[in-house]
């Protein structure tokens, strides 16, 4: 189990490496933040000045090697732009980002799976037929598109919610919550839709098969046989089995989310990291961009981590490390 | 007393291509105390009996005509919950694999305690008492402990019982027991026969008894039913049908039983059947392609030679190497299999004889030994060029003809497939060409290139299988339990197949099965393997007249006998 954690965590960090590595490499790609930085009157001696001053001459090893050194002491560098700690940038935005991410996740877990089950208890009938076509329309259209729509027709047209921003804000001065009040709330549910719209479909449809599957099984016939109600077996023996494979695909969904959450704020001008981000990346702020990635990929192991100790924890085929 | 009573069951099927029928016009009656054997191969209606008693036919199936009387109630037509008030309570069921009948992820005590509560209005400490002393009823040693464990750890005949204790949970009159020992080894499955004939005479409980198997009917049941698609063509005393059987049906079905007393030459076959494996009879083998593989060194009389072969699996993984546990899964070796020969490994499940297949075939690396086909070692550096034509000698038919063959290819691409993969032919023309006449060797027909494996019975898909494994002109044939998951019929005309191919294309074979009967048929020479050991290699009679090793010995007396 120990061996297992430590492997794991080692297994992590050579992840993050490698992120940050293809992440540095690709910079030089992006553009020339002097530009941006430096206003019309520049002589050619500024700009090398400030190239000199940023570490932008260095080939790129060097430049992460400097940003690695930086960010094991907490210094993730200055943004170009702001010239203010690109952490304390990220931190600021961050509680949106999450805030926007945990309820789309809620949303789509919980929606994906009681339809899931639903579906696939009644497997025919009008109302499973009806959520299936839906749903596959949400799979097949663009996360933007979907934005757009739901903004054209709640915000627009029937005028119910809001369609950008994130209504009003109470600030704890270490997280800012759109949740204690009705307009941040409205303010949240069109992109927590949006964003949440496809993993749903995803989740529910993968419940509706693993379960299907499920109900087929031996053990199922078995329990039926001995006389338990419909009930006991579909909600406690079919559903616990069948959420063993969905943990996994769930798991990897919610770091998709905050990565996905990029397309969504900037539809919705949702002031989260992802917006941050678009807004770096057309600034060349290298820094922000850099603090950024490495703060998903975090996020991104962090959550197989979980979700693979989650597994051990409702299987106790894996806890004796065997095969089942 | 008369405890079950089926007054002209009749169960229909309504499908795309008309009804049908399932079971037709089936009367049957079980005694208090009574074990009732009810046989017939698959297909022949007899788990849809069970199923139909239990109310728990699989939609759309339906009883359309006849009464199930259960101690003077009828039952059929009960609503849905008060049928489930008797499930498990008055009727229970005991499925065929204990592997697969168990939640995986609740334990033993949540499973065996949700029923109890189901049925009875006790507290659940009274329950969990209920369900220790259930698990020391059915013989499983420490059930304080055992209790508290999941079904995965439990080996195969342990998980049985558990089955067992979940069906006695309530004290049912009737249990329906559908083939409950075909997944388990011979030792253990006479101990489970055992233990429910024990319960049937302690508790006067009526068993139906589901299976296939002629052997486990003669030494278990009091009366058997012999069931042919879906009609009940003979019910009688075990002995009677055992020794007098009055219809043709009952009287070829005892005949197809390999007799574990003697060896024969060609398998009876059973005389009702539906496709007939003749087609080798018209087939020039040696001038068809089929004959003409890769040419080969006839100098080594030993087609594979091996040595002091090990195979070790880390079962617990641990950072530290001292730290990890192993199962030593082959232990040290060695055996020869001659040319032309078929070799048998016998042993029970987990002895390691799938192992010594999966090695010899490369799907594992061996940890120690070696291992020469041809004269060439294949545990040293083998050229790629080698490595492959190897590959191609050394074929393998599986156990489970269900899984073995993806059901999402065609017969005729599944078939070609490795001919494609080896580059074997000139092009696609000469391919199919070959499929077709593969199929045509093995009995199915041309037909069943362009159908889906699915579209087949067991029988059929095996023979999909063997087809596969010949495409690419192997030498050498492994056949790992070819034919436990097919019935008696089948397996005779799987075995008269193999027999017939092996003369034909001079194959070699290694033949591994748990099923002793069935080995003495096949082999010229057996290798008894247990826990990784190979305890005993002998030629085949001798190996039945005098066992030498203890094991052995026990492994001969425990084979279910009857005698004809």
């Amino acid at each position: 189990m120990i061996s297992y954690i430590i492997k794991r965590a080692m297994q992590s960090v050579v992840v993050l490496l490698a992120v940050g590595l293809v992440a540095f490499g690709m910079f030089r790609f992006v553009g020339d933040p002097i530009d941006n930085m430096l206003g019309q009157e520049r002589t050619d001696a500024d700009v090398e000045r400030l190239r000199e001053l940023l570490g932008l001459n260095d080939p790129f090893i060097v430049q992460y090697w400097d940003f690695l050194t930086g960010a094991i002491q907490g210094d993730m560098g200055v943004s170009f732009r702001q010239g203010r700690p690109a952490l304390d940038i990220i931190l600021e935005r961050l509680p949106a980002t999450l805030e926007l991410a945990t309820v789309s996740a809620v949303f789509a877990m919980v929606m994906g799976i009681l339809l899931g089950i639903y579906t696939a208890i009644n497997r025919k009938g009008f109302v499973t037929t009806t959520i299936l076509t839906t749903s596959l329309i949400g799979v097949s259209l663009p996360t933007f598109l979907i934005g757009i729509l739901l903004i054209y027709i709640f915000a627009v047209e029937l005028g119910w919610l809001p369609s950008f921003g994130r209504g009003d804000v109470v600030d704890f001065g270490w997280w800012t919550t759109g949740l204690t009040s009705w307009g941040g709330i409205k303010s949240l549910i069109l992109p927590a839709i949006t964003l949440g719209l496809y993993q749903m479909t995803l989740i529910m449809r993968l419940v509706r098969s693993e379960m299907s599957e499920i109900l087929r099984q031996d053990y199922i016939r078995f329990a039926r046989a001995r006389g338990l109600t419909e009930k006991t077996i579909n909600f406690r023996h079919a559903v616990k089995n069948t959420l063993i494979p969905v943990i996994t695909v769930a798991g990897l969904q919610i770091g998709s989310i905050i990565a996905f959450s990029i397309i969504t704020e900037t539809v919705f001008q949702w002031p989260g990291v992802g917006l941050l981000f678009i807004d770096s990346v057309q600034f060349v702020d290298i820094p922000v961009m850099a603090s950024y990635l490495m703060l998903i990929s975090v996020m991104f192991v962090g959550i197989n981590f979980i979700v693979d100790m989650l597994y051990l924890a409702i299987d106790p085929r894996l806890r004796d490390g065997k095969e089942g | 007393m008369t405890l079950l009573d089926i007054k002209n069951m009749r169960v229909e099927f309504p499908g795309r291509h008309g009804v049908f029928t399932s079971v037709d016009d089936v009367s049957l009656t079980v005694a208090e105390g009574e074990i009732l054997g009810l046989v017939g191969e698959s297909g022949a209606g007899k788990s849809t009996v069970g199923n139909a008693i239990m109310g728990l036919l699989q939609p759309p199936g339906k009883m359309v005509q006849g009464e199930v009387i259960l101690h003077g109630e009828r039952i059929d037509q009960l609503s849905k919950a008060d049928y489930r008030s008797i499930r498990g309570k008055r009727v229970a069921m005991i499925f065929q694999d204990p592997m697969t009948s168990l939640n995986p992820i609740e334990t033993i005590e949540y499973q065996l305690v949700e029923t109890i509560l189901t049925h009875l209005d006790i507290s659940r400490e009274e329950a969990k008492k209920r369900a220790v002393d259930l698990l020391d009823q059915v013989g499983i040693p420490d059930p304080h402990i055992r209790i508290k464990q999941y079904p995965h750890q439990f080996s195969g005949g342990m998980r049985q019982r558990v089955v067992i204790a979940l069906a006695l949970c309530v004290e049912p009159e009737l249990i329906i027991a559908d083939e409950p020992t075909t997944a388990l080894d011979v030792t253990i499955q006479a101990q489970i026969l055992q233990l429910i004939k024990d319960l049937c005479r302690n508790r006067n409980l009526g068993v139906i008894l589901v299976t296939h198997d002629m052997g486990v009917i003669a030494e278990t049941a009091d009366r058997v039913a012999v069931m042919y698609r879906g009609r009940l063509i003979e019910m009688g005393e075990t002995d009677q049908i055992m020794h007098d059987p009055k219809e043709p049906y009952t009287r070829s079905l005892i005949a197809a039983v390999p007799p574990s007393n003697k060896k024969i030459d060609r398998f009876p076959k059973v005389a009702i059947e539906e496709s007939d494996g003749n087609a080798l009879q018209n087939f020039d083998l040696q001038g068809h392609w089929l004959g003409q593989g890769d040419a080969f060194d006839t100098s080594h009389s030993n087609l594979l030679e091996i040595e002091n072969l090990n195979k070790r699996f880390v079962i617990q993984d641990a950072f530290f190497k001292r730290n990890r546990k192993y199962l030593d899964a082959i232990k040290d070796i060695s055996f020869n299999v001659k040319a032309g020969e078929t070799f048998g490994l016998v042993g029970e499940s987990g002895s390691g004889k799938s192992t010594v297949a999966r090695v010899i075939t490369g799907i594992h690396t061996a940890n120690g030994g070696s291992m020469r086909f041809a004269g060439m070692d294949l545990t040293g550096d083998v050229s790629a060029k080698q490595k492959s034509q190897v590959r191609r000698d050394i074929q393998m038919v599986f156990q489970d003809p269900y899984s073995s063959l993806n059901g999402r290819m065609k017969v005729g691409s599944i078939i070609a497939e490795p001919m494609l993969v080896n580059k074997l032919t000139r092009g696609k023309e000469e391919r199919t060409e070959i499929v077709m006449d593969l199929l045509e060797l093995v009995g199915l027909g041309k037909e069943a290139a362009r159908k889906y494996p699915h579209e087949f019975s067991g029988g059929q898909r095996q023979r999909i299988s063997i087809a596969r494994a010949l495409a690419t002109r192997p030498r050498f044939l492994i056949c790992d339990e070819p034919t436990s998951a097919l019935d008696v019929s089948i397996q005779a005309q799987i075995l008269n197949l193999l027999k017939d191919l092996q003369e034909e294309l001079k194959l070699t074979l290694l033949f591994i099965s748990h099923d002793l009967p069935v080995i003495r048929q096949m082999c010229d020479r057996i290798g008894v393997m247990r826990h990784g050991d190979l305890v005993e290699v002998a030629e085949t009679e001798a190996l039945f007249e005098r066992p030498q090793h203890s094991y052995s010995q026990v492994l001969i007396s425990q084979m279910p006998k009857f005698a004809k």
